[in-house]
């Protein structure tokens, strides 16, 4: 989900976006195809090392050191190309899209060298060692990890946000400079979140509060992002009863303030003295990733079909709107039925009795969690069913096909107001 | 350069010097003048296409 999909949607966006935003095309010529390619390459590597049992068993960097080496490649292939292409750009200002598309090529080319940085045990062998030990290998683990929601899967799609919502409302965005000060305070607290993910564990006391309270600072700009991405639409929020993408958009950026709040609200020592190592950090990791960053994707790519293929409209836009109910009610399933499943595995794990001892044994809270994972599949279910509804949808847009249907409800009649003045709301 | 020094240098300049970036960042974009530029920027998606 996180390196395949969010990875391609990335590099798709920012293509189209810089593009569009700088008036120029790609720089370099064919190496947005190596870029392209390249990383393919390396989602089948890191794919098929999961099935393998090729690992660095480091939490999102699982690949071995040779992957790592040819994403590195890749990357700075793909910061080439980026930043060429914003180097000559015609348009004088640098979009704040680009801004966030660029912090987040940089970022994680940085996350990314410093957490992987092993020894192979032989030239010819997959297993390597990380540099690192004992605590300073967890931070440098977690200080990469934490960073790739920030840049990965927040900065870099806030960089879709500040394209595709204005796109599709045909409005520019709420507040410009909100997005110049959201940019600058989510790149200078983020990076020091990481520590939040070792609360009582061996690292140092002061740097765990460290993470904590930089997670707590990062309500801030998550909140400024929202309100800017959905104040964008102000006087324009009929389109929500007439534009299903409008409406994914929506529920997409909502997910981003609940999945925000919840985050730094989890860094909260004594709250994760509760959440930790539960389904309650499974249901808020899937809110983030299925709600927010699957949301606004889809709506970035029901955006661009069209465009891309030169077709007049959508195969159907009535399949958008069953796309929409199926992904966010399974979303809601999932990550609701996630939230009752961790909060009652805590207890569970925490319940003594008078003398001391633990009341239940590990294998009956993972029996008592049987109905909740059978929901949560429900909810998985849900959400992929709307993911092949938007398959079929896409690749009959792309075949040039129509669906003949009735238009969706909703809209105002504005042919019927002969006289409405223009004040009138 | 050790740990302690390396400690000692982030928690003081090091932290001045971030927090002084990004105050006069914050203090740029909200600079007089700045509204007609932002809204022209803000305009850049919607030019054309």
């Amino acid at each position: 989900m996180i390196f395949a999909f969010c990875g391609n949607a990335l590099i798709c966006t920012s293509f189209y976006v810089v593009q569009r935003t700088s008036r120029a095309r790609l720089f370099g010529g064919d190496l947005a195809w190596f870029v392209f390619w390249g990383y393919q390459l390396f989602i089948v590597m890191a794919a098929t090392g999961y099935l393998l049992g090729i690992t660095e068993s480091r939490e999102y960097a699982e690949p071995e050191w040779y992957v790592d080496l040819w994403l590195t490649v890749v990357w700075v292939a793909y910061l080439i190309v980026f930043l060429g292409t914003i180097v000559k750009r015609k348009e004088p200002h640098i979009y704040v899209a680009n801004w966030f598309y660029l912090s987040f090529i940089v970022t994680i080319a940085m996350l990314h060298i410093v957490n992987n940085l092993s020894m192979p045990v032989s030239f010819l062998g997959s297993k390597s060692y990380s540099a690192f030990s004992g605590v300073q290998d967890a931070l440098t683990q977690w200080w990469y990890g934490h960073n790739a929601v920030g840049f990965f899967l927040t900065a870099g799609f806030l960089g879709m946000m500040y394209y595709f919502v204005p796109k599709q409302a045909n409005r520019p965005v709420y507040s410009y400079r909100l997005s110049i000060i959201h940019f600058w305070a989510l790149i200078f607290l983020y990076i020091w979140a990481g520590p939040h993910h070792l609360h009582f564990t061996a690292l140092p006391d002061w740097a765990q509060t460290l993470g904590m309270v930089f997670s707590i600072m990062l309500w801030m700009p998550s909140w400024g992002g929202m309100i800017n991405g959905l104040m964008t639409l102000s006087g324009a929020w009929d389109k929500l009863r007439t534009d299903p993408i409008i409406r994914m958009m929506v529920a997409a950026i909502a997910f981003y303030g609940m999945s925000t709040f919840e985050g730094p609200m989890m860094s909260i020592k004594s709250v994760n003295s509760l959440s930790h190592y539960t389904d309650w950090t499974i249901g808020h990791v899937h809110s983030g990733a299925l709600g927010w960053n699957g949301l606004i994707a889809f709506a970035a790519l029901y955006y661009m079909v069209p465009k891309l293929w030169a077709r007049e409209r959508l195969y159907s836009m009535r399949m958008v709107s069953w796309h929409f109910w199926l992904a966010t009610l399974g979303i809601v399933v999932y990550a609701a039925v996630m939230w009752v499943a961790g909060i009652q595995q805590g207890l569970m794990w925490r319940e003594h009795d008078e003398q001391g001892f633990l009341v239940y044994s590990f294998v009956e809270s993972v029996a008592a969690l049987h109905p909740y994972y059978l929901i949560r599949a429900l909810g998985g279910a849900l959400y992929l069913a709307g993911a092949l509804v938007m398959a079929w949808n896409i690749t009959m847009t792309i075949l040039g096909y129509q669906r003949d249907e009735a238009p969706i409800g909703g809209s105002l009649p504005r042919c019927s107001l002969p006289n409405r003045s223009p004040i009138w709301p | 350069m050790d740990y302690h020094i390396m400690r000692t240098f982030a928690d003081s300049w090091g932290l001045v010097a971030m927090l002084a970036f990004f105050v006069a960042a914050s203090a740029f974009a909200f600079r007089p003048g700045s509204k007609k530029l932002s809204e022209d920027a803000a305009s850049i998606p919607l030019k054309d296409d």
